[in-house]
């Protein structure tokens, strides 16, 4: 058996090599595609769409078993699976027109009802004499040790297809994601441009069902761009990363599933995926849920560590609750304050800090009657520092206008 | 006097203009809207006067914004017609720029305040093209109008609300359009933006630049704007504000009371629902 390391340097045999490939490459045109799906807030549609592939799938596999017997035919799958696909999409939209329900709703009943008749339909399959219909089950949870070089060639074809449109169309895209009534009377074709990445949607989850399934397909359109927007404010740098992470789930998937000859590519893939947004999500730097409790913490301590700085100008005094008892400790070790047997008392640095902040206030309290923002204020020497000398104009000019309360 | 028009355009009466006039930038013929069941907007008849500033007042859920968008085939017409400069609106397009509320779009999407006012460049930029220096340049040029140049690399989201709303009206600027739409420019702004904004609004109008703005406070109504609409599903004056502000107009605009009609017309759809 291969090692990790031989199947991403591609010398684990052909096809390995090709199922790497394959994966790769869906990885990034599904990441790159759905980013728009997710910023037109249209990703559920796609989770629509996946299931409703499963009637198509079963007919094409009827209708190919009807002229040549074994119903194998991955072009029959495919069409049919296209086919169900659109109506589904089609079934939501009609339901959404007749104003009765909302979409999460109507996605959830035709997702359902086409996933039921998909199931019903594969049963009867398999009752038929003859059909070879273990494969079918496959394009439900994905499995690629099936995936031959051609299967591989669609979907790199078929990626490289919709990673272009969207380069094309990247300006247009992405006015439509963002304000769709402003594009729309600048005279750009809004449902046009829907429809454009719905049919790249379609295309990738298509080609997508033989590595991923039907079922997993739509998390590689949601979960890495989702992913990437926590490293990044930028949408031409959300798209590289997300394209990133979806390669990279796709080659650690593929990687691991030849390593472990049983376990299930799809939900491998999937797994990576969802690691690396749960990265994102513990750490990335800005919007991260770590550095949002650290930017709280600080700032609470600042606040308690400024007030304990007044209260301790009037004498010894006992802090109360956890922030404050911190704040001592911090004090202490900043040098600003000192124990005794009395208790905490400010040091001569902690004097003058102490000062300083009661001045600032009073800078700010005696020109408009309160402080900026929230928090503690920033001091006189600080502002006259940082606003430009036009804004101090205007914040005098209007407490002399008498704006105070 | 003699007579050295025809005698139906001598008659200084606004419903005898010829349907689509070609001096007026937006003329509406006869409006109206209904969504569902409701009419929102009905047989509302408007000629906004070029190089004027034109409020739309009136109470919430009046049609206000709906005229708007009705204008500019954002929402269906029930019947009607509405011209611009006399021509249909898809001829004229790119002369026509739209702020549309702020609450319209999602501020976290990722985009920074340069790639929202180079937006207004689309339109010239055509199919495929991408924004070049020259686009980033104008759009700069009109974030500096609004006082948000300091902001190009931002990222929309850390921006308050009168920032977000200079940010759209500076999109519109980079569209160099000669009729300006507004969805509540002044809506939930600082005080200082509000300055900013009618500053800019006045330039505008000083080039011969339109501007037809739905405005919520009437207070500021006759010191900000010339021209005013007052509409409560239906026109209830039009004209210059000195003339148009009048109490029984506001009255009328804002009263509590139903008019008869609308008893009726509840009536009916009452029944009408009854019936189904």
């Amino acid at each position: 058996m291969s090692s990790l390391m031989d199947i991403l340097l591609f010398r684990a045999g052909h096809n390995t090599a090709v199922v790497l490939v394959g994966c790769v490459v869906l990885g990034v045109s599904a990441a790159v595609v759905g980013a728009f799906a997710v910023l037109r807030k249209r990703a559920l549609m796609a989770d629509a769409l996946g299931h409703a592939t499963l009637p198509g799938i079963a007919l094409g596999f009827m209708i190919s078993a009807a002229f040549n017997g074994t119903g194998r035919e991955t072009a029959a799958l495919l069409l049919g699976a296209t086919a169900t696909g659109v109506v589904g999409v089609l079934a939501v939209q009609g339901i959404l027109a007749t104003r009765r329900l909302r979409e999460d709703a109507a996605i959830g009943a035709v997702l359902s009802v086409f996933f039921g008749v998909g199931a019903v339909l594969l049963s009867r399959i398999q009752a038929l004499p003859g059909a070879d219909a273990g494969g079918l089950t496959h394009l439900i949870l994905g499995q690629t040790a099936s995936m031959r070089s051609g299967d591989a060639w669609l979907i790199a074809g078929a990626g490289a297809f919709a990673v272009a449109v969207v380069a094309l169309l990247y300006k247009e895209l992405r006015l439509v994601a963002f304000d769709q009534e402003f594009a729309r009377v600048q005279g750009w074709p809004v449902a046009g441009l829907d429809l454009a990445v719905m049919t790249l949607v379609t295309v990738v989850t298509v080609v997508g069902l033989q590595a991923v399934g039907l079922i997993l397909v739509v998390a590689l359109l949601i979960i890495p761009p989702a992913a990437a927007r926590f490293w990044t404010d930028r949408l031409g740098v959300m798209l590289v990363v997300a394209g990133v992470i979806g390669g990279a789930s796709g080659a650690g998937g593929a990687a691991v599933s030849a390593v472990s000859r049983n376990l299930p590519i799809g939900a491998l893939i999937v797994l990576f995926a969802g690691a690396i947004f749960l990265a994102g999500l513990l750490a990335a730097p800005r919007r991260g849920i770590v550095a949002s409790v650290v930017r709280t913490a600080r700032l609470r301590l600042l606040v308690a560590s400024h007030h304990r700085l007044r209260e301790l100008l009037g004498g010894p005094s006992d802090p109360l609750g956890a922030h404050e008892r911190l704040a001592d400790l911090a004090l202490r070790r900043r040098g600003l304050a000192a124990s005794t047997p009395a208790g905490l008392v400010l040091t001569e640095a902690g004097r003058r800090r102490a000062l300083e902040l009661e001045h600032a206030e009073r800078w700010w309290i005696d020109r408009f009657g309160t402080t900026p923002g929230s928090g503690p204020p920033p001091s006189a020497d600080a502002v006259e520092h940082i606003l430009s000398p036009g804004l101090i104009d205007r914040l005098d000019g209007r407490s002399r206008g008498g704006d105070r309360p | 006097m003699p007579p050295l028009h025809p005698p139906r355009a001598a008659t200084p009466d606004v419903t005898a203009l010829p349907e689509h006039s070609p001096d007026s930038p937006l003329s509406v013929h006869d409006v109206t809207v209904a969504y569902r069941h409701k009419p929102v907007l009905w047989d509302v008849d408007f000629d906004a006067p070029p190089g004027a500033m034109i409020a739309i007042v009136g109470p919430n859920g009046a049609g206000k914004s709906t005229l708007l968008k009705a204008a500019l085939g954002l929402v269906p017409l029930a019947s009607g017609g509405v011209a611009f400069w006399g021509k249909p609106f898809a001829k004229v397009r790119r002369r026509v720029a739209y702020v549309p509320q702020r609450e319209s779009v999602d501020w976290e999407f990722p985009v920074s305040v340069l790639d929202v006012a180079a937006m207004g460049r689309y339109g010239r930029l055509g199919w495929f093209r991408r924004v070049g220096r020259a686009d980033r340049d104008a759009a700069m040029a009109c974030l500096e109008r609004v006082g948000m140049d300091g902001y190009a690399g931002r990222q929309i989201a850390e921006l308050s609300g009168g920032q977000q709303q200079r940010v759209f009206i500076a999109r519109a600027l980079a569209q160099e359009a000669d009729l300006y739409l507004m969805d509540e420019p002044l809506a939930g702004v600082d005080a200082a933006t509000e300055r900013t904004i009618i500053g800019v609004l006045g330039g505008l109008r000083s080039a011969g630049k339109t501007i037809v703005a739905v405005h919520h406070d009437l207070q500021t109504v006759p010191e900000y704007f010339d021209h005013a609409l007052l509409i409560n599903t239906r026109v209830i004056a039009a004209g210059p504000v000195a003339g148009v502000f009048t109490k029984p107009n506001l009255h009328a605009t804002y009263g509590g009371r139903l008019t008869l009609m609308d008893e009726a017309a509840q009536e009916l759809a009452r029944t009408m629902e009854g019936l189904r």
